[in-house]
């Protein structure tokens, strides 16, 4: 039954999970079905909507398309890794107060691109949050109270939480 | 705290009821839940865009009796879905109508075997002729629906019109035309179903209208009302595309889930959705219009087409609202719309966001630009000339009883724009620059609720009740599917009952526990259930003060402890209101005559577009968006409403092309169906405007549709004003700027006579 399965150890959210999987598994999948983070959406399953986005290793990518394999060893954080002791990250907050998120299945991920831009650039220009953003697609909001979100968040000293490796929890 | 404290909870921008869920990733959505023994389905579809099934064969290479199979021959009710006529089949039997048309379901314990299993199953087909265009379907050589093809027809008439252009100083004519347009919600639609002989048919699913789905499964399985129950799960965006679709696939899975005797889950991937399921009407309109010397409006005559696709499912209501909104929010006093929907063999068209507005709207404000350039007037004057006011008559007759402000939304809309000095200076600037800028504007309106009769014959019930653990549910059938239901209809039950918003929940969307309060479309919601749940909050009130000794000024406490010693006498604490009518309300169905909308919410859009004349792509690089829609209850989420339609509505100009080949989606990925990104969304200002609506939820009326209605025309009147081009056909793509462009064509498609 577990012919053609790997062993892959990864940390996930600060936590070390080991996940019995066929190599060519969608990290995507490992997530949602092995492990039951459910956060992490598929929108387009060919890397175009960017809903399935986490950070690996301190980059942001596409879960769907990276085989579990690429992921062994790898550092990876989902948005269930965002909030921390019961209080919001302060881009969640702020896509709350701003009207960031509506029908939420982008929310996911553009909160994980949010993090990745701010940890690489704790103030970024209007150019830079939209070169930021713009692999992930939402097709509520028309993105601007995403950007102004993502403003609201920078204004905060959100440098400590937008650190690569993410906390343990 | 008393019940009369207004301005309290509504008007201020609450956070999102359910939006702390959705930003934890922990909001669950139809794929995130997994039942015990739950099975996974798949679904065979049609390759071919018309003709008769010969035989299905199953390849001998998989092993089948790992599988459950459903084909019409399965379906122990009626083999239609019920919407408001029984043409389409649930799944086809004999025959196919178009191209990716369900034929057979598959089940497995396992979502992975699913793929190969589909492609083993083989179809041999008789193919027939099909129809693919509107032209093709009026000419009615090849007959593919009814006795004629024709799915609807509307004759609207105000007026003579023809015995007007013998005396008119000008008469200007113009064609313009719509394409498809993809909803592109991100979720992909998608269900779970479990059947069981006790119970009946329960579904579990991301959907609009549990009580449409309700309503379809009934026909289907032939059950009576207690025997199905629909439950919508978290809806990752809709925009119309849930509105009827998800009864087919809800059917499908319970079909399947009878068969295997599992509950089965079917969620489509992204190229199954965008192949196979509903999109936005392509249209095409030609206006014939007569003025007199100062460019007042003497008759408009105005045919009407849409392409409905293989079976009638909406296009008869889609139709209806296009009609009406076609003469455009100008007084005019001869007025004849002539309209049709042709059936096509393409994946049924259907509900999305404006339902036949935008298309109309396109056509009206790019002809409004086509008329100020044939007689020599300035756009804005024109349509100034010619805007309704309070007291004036539609082209239905009616009576324009609110306050029309359409003159104060342009002048605002004009001063935040910079309007005029703007225009001037990029007329001045695209003389000696490669790239030409310009300024367009479109007026429109957009009736709120269902059209004429529609909201009486709803007949809509919604109420409030109480828990028992202190909290007050609000009892809906309407959806929250990221436009802000759950909050704002929290907050009018706070507002009336005089609680805080954290003291109101939402009922879970189940048509086991909550009253029919219709479909959650139409701008419907805030304006009509809004409306009666603030009527069923100051009712609870009322019936706690009679019957429960609530004081006329209490506190939290008070009014809870008055709950539980009305629960104690009464047993339940709970309050319902059915809809009633704005009285006067006068529409007659067969003349197409009278009050077409309860309230209509208003608006002006102004875009300023860049046209590179080296690359020809077209940017719209700054928007303002003007409207009065009632009441705003919640700043925040009305302006991300405003917001998201406006960058829909820029999709629909000059990125989204549905391209279909023999019938079939050819570009049905997200790498090719291109929407707007982060990158391409230009800056929107969005002004309100308010003007209560008396029978409106705390004064409210629709905001979800008006904002995708204008941006198209804006647009593409602002590139005429960059390039002097006229484009009258959308998407307009670079491709076809190059064309027009390339060809030098200024005067062609609308003609002064």
């Amino acid at each position: 039954m577990n012919a053609g399965r790997s062993f892959i150890e990864m940390t996930i959210n600060g936590e070390k999970r080991t996940v019995q999987a066929p190599p060519m598994k969608r990290l995507l999948d490992v997530l949602r079905e092995d492990l039951h983070l459910t956060g992490t959406k598929e929108g387009c399953g060919e890397g175009e909507c960017g809903s399935c986005s986490v950070r690996m290793n301190g980059e942001l990518v596409n879960s769907c398309l990276v085989p579990v394999l690429q992921a062994e060893g790898a550092s990876i954080q989902t948005v269930e890794g965002l909030a921390s002791n019961g209080k919001l990250h302060p881009l969640q907050q702020a896509f709350l107060d701003c009207g960031g998120a509506q029908c939420g299945i982008c929310t996911p991920g553009m909160l994980m691109a949010a993090t990745q831009l701010l940890a690489h650039n704790p103030h970024p220009s209007m150019a830079e949050i939209r070169e930021g953003l713009a692999g992930n697609l939402c097709r509520c909001t028309g993105f601007i109270r995403i950007f102004e979100s993502v403003i609201a968040a920078a204004a905060q000293d959100v440098e400590q939480q937008a650190q690569e490796t993410p906390h343990a929890r | 705290m008393t019940t009369h404290a207004t301005n309290r909870i509504v008007g201020s921008s609450v956070p999102r009821k359910e939006g702390v869920d959705k930003l934890l990733g922990r909001a669950r959505y139809v794929d995130d839940i997994d039942l015990e023994g739950m099975w996974h389905g798949a679904t065979v579809r049609s390759t071919i865009p018309r003709g008769l099934i010969r035989s299905i064969g199953f390849d001998r290479s998989i092993n089948w009796s790992e599988f459950a199979a459903v084909t019409a021959a399965d379906i122990p009710g009626s083999n239609h879905i019920q919407l408001i006529a029984a043409d389409q089949p649930c799944l086809a039997d004999g025959m196919v109508n178009h191209c990716d048309e369900a034929i057979l379901l598959i089940a497995h314990p396992d979502k992975h075997r699913l793929r190969e299993a589909v492609n083993a199953v083989h179809i041999e087909y008789e193919p027939l002729p099909p129809v693919f265009t509107i032209e093709e379907s009026e000419r009615q050589n090849v007959i593919v629906w009814g006795a004629d093809n024709l799915l609807k027809n509307f004759l609207l008439e105000k007026g003579d019109v023809d015995s007007v252009w013998s005396g008119a100083a000008h008469i200007v004519e113009g064609e313009y035309r719509t394409g498809a347009q993809e909803h592109l919600y991100i979720e992909n639609n998608g269900v779970i179903a479990e059947y069981t002989a006790e119970s009946g048919v329960t579904v579990w699913g991301s959907l609009q209208c549990p009580f449409y789905v309700h309503k379809s499964l009934l026909a289907v399985f032939d059950l009576p009302e207690d025997k199905v129950r629909v439950i919508q799960t978290e809806t990752g965006g809709a925009f119309g595309g849930k509105e009827d679709y998800p009864s087919t696939l809800a059917a499908h899975a319970a079909l399947l889930s009878m068969k295997s005797g599992h509950p089965v889950k079917m969620v489509y991937d992204r190229m199954e959705d965008l192949a196979a399921t509903t999109k936005r009407h392509p249209s095409r309109v030609r206006h014939r219009t007569a003025l007199d010397h100062e460019g007042r409006l003497l008759a408009m005559d105005i045919d009407l087409a849409t392409d409905g696709g293989a079976y009638s499912t909406l296009s008869s209501t889609v139709l209806s609202r296009a009609t009406l909104h076609s003469p455009g929010p100008y007084v005019c006093p001869n007025v004849r719309v002539r309209s049709c929907a042709w059936a096509t063999n393409t994946v049924p068209y259907g509900a999305f966001r404006g339902f036949g507005a935008p298309q109309a709207v396109f056509a009206i404000e790019r002809h409004m630009d086509e008329i100020a350039a044939a007689i020599g007037l300035d756009p804005i004057e024109l349509r100034r000339r010619n805007f309704l006011h309070d007291g004036d008559t539609t082209a239905t007759e009616q009576v324009m009883r609110e306050p029309v402000i359409l003159d104060q939304l342009l002048d605002r809309a004009l001063a935040e724009s910079d309007y005029h000095a703007r225009r001037a200076r990029f007329a001045h600037e695209n003389a000696s620059s490669p790239i030409k800028r310009g300024m367009g504007i479109a007026a429109f309106y957009h009736g709120s609720g269902f059209t004429g009769s529609g909201e009486r014959y709803l007949n809509s019930l919604a109420g409030v009740d109480v828990t028992p653990d202190g909290k007050v549910r609000v009892l809906v059938s309407s959806t929250e599917f990221g436009q802000g239901t759950n909050t704002i209809l929290t907050q009018i039950a706070a507002e009336a009952t005089g609680l805080g918003h954290e003291d109101v929940i939402m009922a879970p969307a189940d048509t086991g526990i909550v009253p029919n309060s219709g479909p959650t479309v139409a701008s419907r919601t805030a304006m009509v259930v809004g409306r009666l749940i603030e009527r069923a909050g100051l009712q609870l009130v009322s019936l706690l003060r009679e019957h429960a000794g609530l004081g006329a000024h209490y506190s939290r406490a008070d009014f809870f402890a008055a709950c539980d010693r009305y629960r104690a006498v009464q047993g339940a604490v709970v309050s319902l209101c059915r809809y009633e009518a704005p009285p006067g309300v006068f529409w007659d169905d067969q003349k197409y005559r009278g009050e077409a909308y309860p309230a209509y919410a208003w608006s002006i859009h102004v875009a300023q577009v860049a046209v590179d004349t080296v690359t020809y792509s077209a940017e719209v690089e700054e928007f303002w968006a003007v409207q009065e829609a009632g009441r705003v209850l919640n700043p925040v989420l009305a302006g991300g409403q405003v917001e998201g339609g406006i960058a829909q509505g820029i999709g629909y100009a000059l990125y989204e092309k549905v391209l279909l080949q023999n019938g079939h989606m050819a570009n049905n990925q997200m790498t090719n169906y291109i929407m707007p990104t982060a990158e391409d969304v230009p800056p929107i200002h969005v002004y309100f405007e308010e003007v209560p609506f008396s029978h409106g939820g705390y004064g409210a009326k629709g905001i979800g549709e008006l904002p995708h209605d204008g941006p198209a025309p804006a647009i593409l009147n602002a590139i005429r004003d960059a390039t002097g081009v006229r484009c009258n056909t959308i998407p307009l793509l670079p491709e076809d700027l190059f064309h027009k462009l390339a060809a030098g064509q200024t005067v062609e498609e609308a003609t002064a006579v």
